[in-house]
């Protein structure tokens, strides 16, 4: 049987997936949601057609988007996690014992629901005790939230689909103003690989450059996104992500991981030129104003 | 209405039924289906350049409707309680010119609120009527004009029996509606027709909840524009009708200004949207309003931001509130609307249909959605954190009545002259002077200038109020009529 997953990463590039059969199929209020099995990569989600994660490549998203801040900020005690219904991130952070309180927003019930049947060992994260798992949208979670957490993490996905508000200037303003004087935000930064994707991503930069004193940005390697390269925002009040990384106290909780070390985490900050000069690019041009 | 009859759309099943014959076209317009115009066809779409077509047999003609067009007006004055449709073209503008030029002639009196659009005074341009003002009451607080009040209509109504109709605005630009059932009464009483400028109105029509409709209250014209909240293509709009109105001599007015190459993309979307309205406009309109509500309700709990509804009622100048409207008074956070207007563009990537000195006002249609109305409501919260400022209180604008010294035909017709304003006491106006807030007129076409209204004028602007209209922008020198 030649039964393949298509996803078009720009008009004229796609990455297929052979699939050997399809688990789920379901229309929510907010996305299509569809989830297959495959030879190379495991059971992996779709939204919309767009995949979100895969059995295979999955740890290193979660590893670097809750690492890499745990590793600098010193003392953790409440967590928001806004989207996140898979699990994966909350399962990161059940790890750290000093965390007290896991808000996870997610407004799409059907997602959880799938990622309970499909995805258990992401899903267990959210059976933490400190987990609190909210149904809402997280701009509407966020309102009126002021000096609550110490570090914020934007688990959405797709800056242009059902999740954009979580990619505005409104929702880099609300989690500043939810977090405490030392607290730190990261989120999904996209691809600044193809063409069609490069807007979204220095808009994303000039807005977090502009919401906060310390905004620098990452990268990681994950197969199923686009051009296989995708960058993270860290975005903070105090702390600075190579400066203020304690390697020795990270290193010494032994959290088991597949893709983060304290020796990548200073690496992941290096960029490529291109993308150096993109972000500094929007920095110049915010300073200039 | 007959719900099983308003399932069908005339005018876009024989276009269907016409894309499937393949007709060779030898007839306007000249690309041909866009096989003249790539670079069109690119942009549009294959499927829109080929509905761009004629007027012909299976097609009917818009300028004398006896077929799909005819079928589909009738469909729509019964989804909208009417006598008569019209499918209309030129915009809400040629409705509103139509309704004018149909109940006046050149000479006739016309009662009009202050706050009407600019197209009633430029209908007046051409049919050379006479306009008698009714005073709007202006919110001290928010500083809009409201709606017209029924004391003020009698006096006017007293005072110039021979005026042949009354026209209202149902609702205004920010949802306030007058007491049309009464005002009709009134008219009819005194044998004036009763005409309804509801360019922001459409909605009215198909959901109980929502302020009366002026076909359901006994009006005898209504301009409507679909492409607002119907749903339609921008331009398109219609042209409802009371019982007791000729409809040949409506038809007639209609061909004076209409094109006789009317759109197709324009004629189907109205067909389209009567159909989508009568079928479905109950429940979506229900949800605009709980989208609206919910909005307002999140808005006042920001605190600074006051976002009004029905709360405002009185009875009188606010007769009622149309609730799928979000005006949002912002000064108490010290900002303009207009500065919340531009932030929210600017910086959020929000865009919003427009800010006044006091007010912004969110359009919120069936298009949307409630994640984007949090979007809305966390900017609001932002530009609150971030941009708000010591209030200022502008002062609030006064009525002064105006003295129709001419007519605005006879005024745009004249000769004029610019000269300084502090010189033009006792001249007659020769164009638009416009105050925001409250959004209307000081000066109109034909009014005679006074010292009163030149005091005012300098005033308000020094005030920072946004004069708008004059060819002089910085209002030094003002348009008056040669003697």
């Amino acid at each position: 049987m030649d039964f393949w997953f298509s996803e078009y990463h720009t008009d004229n590039v796609k990455m297929s997936i052979r699939v050997e059969k399809q688990l789920f199929s379901g229309q929510s209020d907010f996305q299509r949601i569809d989830v297959f099995d495959s030879e190379e990569f495991g059971r992996f989600l779709t939204s919309d057609g767009s995949v979100i994660f895969s059995e295979k490549d999955e740890f290193t998203y979660d590893e670097m988007i809750v690492h890499v801040p745990m590793a600098v900020h010193p003392n953790v005690k409440k967590v928001l996690v806004i989207g996140g219904g898979d699990g994966g991130v909350a399962r990161e952070l059940s790890y750290y014992k000093e965390i007290e309180e896991i808000d996870v927003v997610e407004p799409d019930e059907m997602f959880v629901k799938v990622c309970r049947d499909y995805f258990p060992d992401n899903a267990r994260g959210l059976d933490d005790p400190r987990v609190k798992l909210h149904y809402r949208d997280g701009l509407r979670f966020l309102r009126g939230k002021h000096d609550e957490y110490d570090l914020i993490i934007n688990d959405s996905t797709d800056p242009l689909g059902h999740t954009a508000g979580l990619f505005t200037k409104e929702f880099y303003g609300s989690c500043f103003k939810a977090l405490h004087d030392d607290g730190i935000m990261v989120y999904q930064h996209g691809s600044p690989f193809f063409d069609e994707d490069e807007d979204s991503c220095r808009a994303m930069h000039r807005k977090a450059f502009r919401s906060f004193p310390i905004s620098r940005v990452y990268q990681a390697h994950i197969p199923t996104c686009p051009s296989g390269y995708w960058l993270f925002g860290f975005a903070s009040k105090k702390y600075h992500p190579i400066h203020d990384l304690d390697a020795k106290r990270w290193r010494e909780r032994h959290i088991k991981t597949w893709y983060y070390t304290t020796n990548l985490h200073a690496g992941a900050f290096m960029l490529p030129k291109y993308v150096e000069d993109l972000l500094e690019e929007e920095e110049g041009r915010m300073k200039n104003l | 209405m007959d719900i099983e009859r308003q399932k069908s759309a005339p005018v876009y099943e024989a276009l269907e039924r016409f894309r499937r014959q393949r007709v060779v076209p030898f007839d306007v317009p000249g690309h041909k289906r866009g096989r003249g115009n790539p670079e069109l066809v690119q942009l549009l779409g294959e499927k829109c350049v080929g509905l761009d077509v004629n007027s012909m047999k299976p097609l009917d003609n818009l300028c004398h409707p006896i077929s799909v067009i005819y079928d589909a007006e009738q469909l729509a004055a019964d989804a909208f309680g009417a006598a008569h449709a019209y499918f209309m073209v030129g915009g809400t503008t040629s409705s509103v010119q139509s309704m004018v030029l149909t109940a006046c002639k050149a000479g006739d009196k016309i009662i009009l609120p202050r706050n009407v659009h600019k197209s009633v005074i430029n209908a007046l341009v051409l049919c050379g009527a006479e306009p008698v003002y009714v005073n709007p009451e202006v919110d001290a607080h928010i500083g809009i004009a409201l709606g017209m009040e029924l004391e003020q209509l009698r006096k006017a109504m007293d005072e110039h029996p021979d005026a042949v109709a009354v026209l209202v605005n149902n609702p205004t630009y920010y949802g306030i509606c007058s007491d049309l059932r009464s005002i009709v009464k009134m008219a009819h009483e005194r044998g004036m027709l009763v005409l309804a400028d509801e360019a922001h109105g459409t909605h009215l029509y198909f959901n109980d909840k929502l302020p009366v409709s002026a076909m359901a209250a006994g009006a005898d014209m209504a301009a409507v524009s679909m492409h607002k909240s119907g749903g339609s293509l921008t331009q398109s709009s219609l042209l409802l009708l009371g019982e007791k109105m000729n409809t040949r001599y409506v038809e007639q007015i209609i061909n004076l200004t209409q094109t006789t190459s009317a759109s197709y993309l324009l004629l189907s979307s109205l067909d389209i949207s009567r159909r989508n309205l009568a079928l479905r406009g109950r429940e979506s309109f229900d949800k605009v309003a709980s989208m609206a509500e919910y909005a307002r309700e999140e808005i006042n709990s920001i605190g600074g931001f006051y976002a009004y509804g029905k709360d405002l009622v009185n009875g009188g100048s606010i007769f009622d509130y149309d609730v799928t409207k979000l005006s949002v008074y912002t000064r108490d956070i010290g900002l303009t609307g207009i500065e919340v207007y531009d932030l929210l563009r600017d910086e959020y990537d929000i865009q919003i249909e427009f800010g006044d000195i006091g007010n912004i006002l969110a359009y919120i249609s069936i298009g949307d959605r409630i994640q984007d109305i949090e979007r809305l409501v966390g900017a609001l919260e932002d530009i609150k954190r971030l941009y708000s400022r010591p209030v200022s209180h502008l002062h609030n604008a006064e009525y002064i009545a105006p003295i129709v010294a001419t007519t605005p035909q006879k005024a745009f017709y004249s000769r004029k002259e610019l000269i300084p304003i502090r010189e033009t006491a006792g001249r007659i106006c020769g164009e638009f002077v416009m105050c925001y807030p409250p959004g209307i007129p000081i000066l109109a076409p034909g009014e005679m200038i006074t010292q009163e209204i030149i005091d005012y004028t300098l005033f308000a602007k020094e005030k920072g109020c946004s004069m708008q209209g004059p060819e002089d922008g910085e209002l030094e020198k003002l348009n008056v009529l040669v003697e």
